[in-house]
Parts: structure tokens; sequence; C-alpha cells
């Protein structure tokens, strides 16, 4: 059967038809189609596949982990930086080892079309120590889910499954096939490799080591990698993942000099190294960091033999395109990408109506009188008030910053000091942080503002729903300096009240800034307020 | 057959409904179709584009190399500027008239529109009121498929019958004024096709 899908939707499909028992994750561009997928996939539903959003990737990959303990397949997906956050349970897992086949997916970004950094999840892969996919095509993604499976399952390792923006983001056609049945449920007879006390971590630890060996042989003879000899040997070129369709498109009937194509690591020596006999000169194109290019460049750079990113035959950031490409191979391109002067800057902004919106107008009421740089905030549409014409936050880092660094700068003297946090983002990791402020009696006040959702990546349903009252108070805020405002032109004056009076006091304050996202439905707006039961401070 | 079309225009304006056609109609038609789009923030009120690659060969390349794009297809003048590196030199603009103004600074639209001017094989159209003819202005974006059926590698039938296809859920009154909207695309730039 063919059908037109986005590159995640592919991932997704590819592994509920490989016998996906259970996909876990956590929102974030470029990754959320794939879980979104399979929470509608009629198919899944049938087939009684868990598809699940957790609190934050940590999480995800922890239940992942458990889903495989229990001897099915998993999947846990996330964006770049989200493997920051699991990186705990990505490296530990690798040393246990897994039982059902796991694949982590991560989406990074290069160009930074949504996020902070343009990291490379390959990084991690290799310092971790696990098999890495990376699929050149929505095709490919498709395909190689079966197999990504049936070779974790083989080593009983996890493996990195990476995908980048504009393969997550584009759609193709894509031939399926069907369904393998799920695993069984099925514990294995001796578990201790998953309790990682000191004696069985270090010999789980040589048995990754030991089992490199045989990971670099699986790469070299994987059909995800290719080596085609060219007729000028002047060039040879490396191509990993989409960078491929880069170098195709530049010369879609033949391509004259050797290629070797990369899409499952470790690295495959023996055709690195063909190359290197081979040609005088190698060309490496990836999208992401110079992660083959640093390998096997020479360090000094004195005969830069390998070009690329590191020796500006391709720019150090941003992702790849078909001109910059064909400028390295020193095809004819146009690198040049002036515009009409007329042309002016559209950024992304809140949506008319939005209650971010109200929170700021409040907040600037007051920032006069309680002084300039200091409201700490985090990851979210609210992210916005960093721009024009709001300029009501000073800080974005990661998720979940807001509160510890707002506690930090007060403790160095900062007073008031302010964090603002989305409701997802403080269950994804501002508790913990709020847990420590209350600990230490810090004077700051935390803003949550509470639009019930995820709401940048599609407004997908958040776990802080009707939980955010309880959480602060359990975590220890004083139930009279818990607040609930509504961020309405109507209520502009209490709510400047309220939040000067909870600046003013000198431990912690919690304000939850509540009002459901305008882009949800009515049918979701009125689920939120169902569970949002707290009432105002009015 | 080739065809590489760049979709531009405002977050929430319908950009990715307009891909959706063109992604249906190729696989209908047995073409390789790759479709970039913009997901995440830049979704809000942001500046925002797609690249539709249709082929009946292979198709390499997610994005469209600059200067090859056959069509640039705008549902806001400013934005369609945006693209021009990707324009071939045998390619066509085809935008909406109406402005989006959500910033302060948005230039005089005569200047636009002279801007535009300067390319032989140009069409304007004035979506947002043919889409209020056909019953609302949201289907601006659909006027602006019936704007460059011409130019596509699908016949009228197949085109009306994806965006039937693509909006039978939201019932027949709907599905009829987007087949309205079509058609007073089509109509709107046919004094242009010889």
């Amino acid at each position: 059967m063919q059908k037109i899908l986005l590159g995640n939707e592919a991932i997704a499909q590819g592994a509920i038809d490989a016998g996906l028992s259970g996909a876990y994750g956590y929102p974030g561009t470029p990754s959320t189609e794939i879980i979104e997928y399979i929470i509608k996939s009629p198919e899944a539903k049938q087939n009684i596949i868990k598809a699940h959003w957790a609190p934050n990737e940590k999480v995800a990959m922890e239940e992942a982990l458990g889903m495989s303990y229990a001897g099915k397949r998993s999947m846990v997906t996330m964006k770049h930086v989200g493997l920051n956050v699991a990186a705990d349970a990505f490296i530990n897992m690798a040393i246990s080892g897994i039982n059902g086949g796991l694949i982590v997916v991560v989406a990074d970004d290069p160009s930074q079309h949504s996020s902070q950094n343009e990291q490379d999840s390959r990084f991690y892969g290799k310092f971790a120590m696990l098999p890495i996919f990376e699929p050149s095509s929505q095709q490919e993604a498709y395909d190689m889910m079966a197999d990504a499976f049936a070779l974790s399952e083989k080593t009983q390792l996890p493996v990195l499954f990476r995908s980048v923006t504009r393969l997550s983001h584009s759609r193709a056609n894509v031939k399926t096939r069907p369904s393998l049945h799920q695993n069984n449920l099925h514990i294995l007879d001796d578990t201790k490799r998953f309790a990682l006390i000191p004696s069985f971590a270090k010999k789980q630890y040589r048995q990754l080591i030991e089992k490199q060996k045989y990971l670099a042989e699986l790469a070299e003879a994987s059909k995800w990698n290719w080596y085609k000899e060219g007729t000028d040997q002047s060039l040879g070129i490396i191509a990993s993942g989409i960078a491929i369709n880069y170098l195709l498109e530049n010369f879609p009937d033949k391509i004259p000099y050797d290629v070797l194509k990369v899409s499952h690591y470790p690295l495959p020596k023996e055709h690195v190294r063909k190359m290197f006999d081979r040609v005088d000169k190698i060309l490496v194109l990836e999208d992401g960091y110079p992660f083959i290019e640093e390998m096997i460049g020479d360090y000094l750079g004195r005969e830069q033999k390998v070009i690329g990113r590191l020796t500006g035959a391709i720019p150090r950031t941003g992702e790849l395109n078909p001109n910059i490409v064909a400028y390295a191979l020193g095809l004819e391109s146009q690198l040049d990408e002036t515009i009409p002067e007329v042309v002016v800057a559209r950024p992304p902004q809140l949506c008319p109506g939005c209650g971010h919106i109200d929170l700021y107008e409040e907040l600037n009421e007051l920032i006069p009188q309680i002084g300039e740089k200091r409201v700490f905030s985090d990851i979210g549409c609210y992210s916005l008030g960093v721009l024009e014409p709001y300029n009501s936050i000073d800080t974005l880092i990661d998720m979940g910053a807001s509160i510890p660094m707002a506690k930090g700068a007060a403790d160095a003297g900062l007073k008031p000091a302010i964090a603002v946090i989305g409701d997802s983002t403080f269950t994804h990791s501002g508790m913990t942080g709020l847990l420590s402020a209350v600990w230490d009696k810090s004077p700051i006040t935390v803003i949550i503002s509470d639009n019930s959702a995820v709401a940048m990546t599609g407004a997908q349903p958040s776990a802080a729903m009707g939980r955010l009252y309880d959480i602060a108070k359990g975590l220890g805020v004083e139930e009279a300096h818990i607040k609930v405002i509504i961020p309405l032109k109507k209520y502009h004056d209490k709510n400047v009240e309220i939040i000067k009076e909870e600046v003013n006091y000198p431990g912690v304050s919690l304000i939850i800034a509540q009002r459901p996202c305008v882009t949800m439905s009515n049918e979701k707006k009125d689920l939120a307020r169902k569970f949002n039961t707290f009432e105002p401070s009015y | 057959m080739k065809k590489d079309i760049i979709i531009a225009g405002v977050g929430g304006q319908g950009i990715l409904t307009i891909s959706a056609i063109l992604d249906m109609a190729a696989l209908h038609s047995g073409f390789n179709v790759k479709q970039s789009e913009v997901h995440g923030m830049s979704q809000r009120g942001g500046a925002v584009q797609s690249h539709v690659r249709i082929s009946d060969g292979p198709v390499y390349s997610d994005l469209i190399p600059k200067t090859k794009a056959d069509i640039i297809l705008s549902v806001e003048p400013m934005e369609l500027l945006r693209y021009l590196p990707y324009l071939h030199p045998d390619g066509y603009l085809v935008t909406d008239l109406n402005p989006f103004k959500n910033v302060s600074n948005y230039p005089d639209e005569d200047v636009i529109k002279s801007e535009i001017a300067q390319f032989s094989k140009h069409r304007i159209v004035d979506a947002r009121s043919l889409a209020k003819k056909a019953g609302n202005f949201r289907a601006a974006n659909i006027v602006m498929v019936g704007a460059i059926a011409d130019l596509l590698p699908f016949d009228d039938t197949l085109l009306k019958k994806v965006i039937t296809d693509l909006f039978k859920r939201k019932g027949d009154r709907i599905v009829q004024m987007n087949l309205d909207a079509f058609d007073l695309g089509k109509k709107a730039v046919s004094a242009e096709i010889v």
C-alpha cells in the first residue's frame, strides 16, 4: 500500500508495522508528530498499542525501558534537547541492555528552526556506545524501523534512531507492508543486569565494550550503508542521512566520484578505509555537527585530505541544502539569498487573545516599581515575551531553568526575583526547582502561566491540568501565598495588585495565571475548565 | 514531468492545506512527491512556506534548489517576495493581493506590487474577495489553488475530487464552498491564460 507520509509519520507507521507495543514521548519540535500519529492511528487502537505523552523525556524513556524489560517492543521519542533530559536513562540502559526491542527516536534541529541549539544526537549514540540509524528518506525511515527493532533484540541494546527537521517535517510517498505481531510478555530468567550496582555494572560495562566489535561488523555489512565507485578519483564523498539526497539532486544521473552513504553507525571503517585508499580528497556531507568529519579528519589540519564543515567547504552551522552542496562540489550554484528590501521580517507572535499577553501586560505595569532584568523564564509560547512589544522576560535556557535561576539570583541578592513558567514546563522540570526554593525559604515569586496545554507544539494534553494548586501545596508553598488569577483585561488591576503583593512577600509565593489556550477547541477548553476547579483569589 | 512549487504565507493561512491538495493529487496520479513544511513556533503568525516537488521520476532533495521553482504561490503579497531567490527565470509568481498586516513596519503595498510587476509571468488575484463570494474569506487558499490549476500536471476533475475528499468530513456545504472558491480562482486568471 502506498501513502503520503510525513517523515515522522513514516517513523510511527514503521514502528507500528514492526510489532510495536508502546510508544512514549514528550512533545517537542520537530519530533511531536510521531506520538500524535500513533495516538490517532486506528491500527494502533485496534492492536492495543500504548501511546503516551509522559511529563518529560526521562520519564518517557524509563517507561519505554520498563516495557522492554517486560519483553515487548517499545519506542521513545523526543527532540534533540530532550535527550539531554533523558541522558541518564539513555547512557545507563546501554549498560544494562534491554529485553524487548527499544528504539530511541531523536529528531535533531539543524538550523535551530525551533530550538536553543543544533546539537547532534549522534554524539550521544557514540558516547553511549550504541548503534545509530540515520534514515535518508521517508521510505527508509519506514523500512529501517523493523530492522532497528531486530538489531536491538539481536544485540540486546537500545538503538538510537536519528532524524532531522527536514526529514521529520517533509512528506513523501511511502510503501507500507503488513504488520508483524507484537512480542508476548516475557521476562528474562536472569534480570540481574538491570540492577546496576557496581559489581553487576562493571560486568555489564565490559560486555558493552566487548560488543563494540560486533556492532562495527553489523554496520560494515549493513544494507543501509553502501559504497559506489566513481570514475573520477580526485574526490570521494561521504554522505550521511539526508545529505545523500542533496548529492543526488546535483548528480541525478551519475555521480562521477566514489560515494559512501552512511545510515548505520558505528561508522563503517572498512568502507572509509577504501575511500582513503582510492581518492585524493574526501568531502563529508552531514546534516548537523561535523561528526564523521571530526572522526576521520586530521587533527592538525595539515593535510586537509578530509574537507567539510571544519575546513570551510561547508558552512560550520545550519542545515545543508542542494545549493550549499553544489557549491562544495564546485558546481554552479546560487548562494545569494538577497530578497527585495521591501520585505520585512515576520517573526512568530502570540495569538490574538492569548492569556500570556494579559499576564505580560500586568507584569510590565509592575516592572518600573520592582526593577528590570529580573524575570527568569522558560520554554513555551510565552518565550515570545522576550520580544517586542512585551520585553517582559529576560532569560530562557532550558526546560525548568526559570525557578532555580530565580532562586540563585535571589541568593545573590537580586530581590525580588520572578520566575515565569508554563504549566507543562512546570511539571516537566519545574517541580524540583520549586521544592529547592521552598526548602531554602527563598524570596522568589513563581508565576505559572497555565493554559492547560503543551501549546507551542500543538496543544497536546498537559500533565499539569487540574493539579497545579495541589502540587504547589504539596511541595510546601504556604497556602496563603498560592494565588489563582485569570489573565483577562477585566481583571487587570486586581491581577497587578495580587502579583505586587506576592512579589513583596519575602518567601516563596506562587501565582497560577489560568486561562485555556485560545487555539484549543471549545470542547478542549471546557474539559480544562472542568479539571481546573480551584477558585480565583479575588 | 517535474514541478517545483513554493507555497508561502503567514502561519494560519492554510498553506498546509494547499500542500495537502497537491500531495493527494500527485499520489492519485502515480507521481512521486516530496513536500517539506514548517511546524512549531513559526506557525504562530510567522512567515511560513512549503516546498512541493512533484515528478514522474525520483525526487531527491526535500528542498527546492534556488532558481528552480516553477511556481511561487503565496496567500500574501509580501510573503511572495520573500522566496524570490527560488524562482526559475521562466517561473510564475502568483499571489493573493490582500496583505496580512501583523507587523508594525509592513511596507507600502504599491511598492510590493511594483516589485511583483517587474516579473512578466505574474498573477495577482483578489482571493479574499472571491473566497467571500464563495462563502467564507478563509477559503482564499483554495481560490489560489484554482489560480494555478492550469499550471499543474493534474486535470480539474482530479483537483476537485481531492478538494471534496479533504473537506468531506466538514459537510456538503463546506465542500461546495471550497469547490466554488476553486472555480472562482480559475476564472479570475482565465483571461491571462492563452
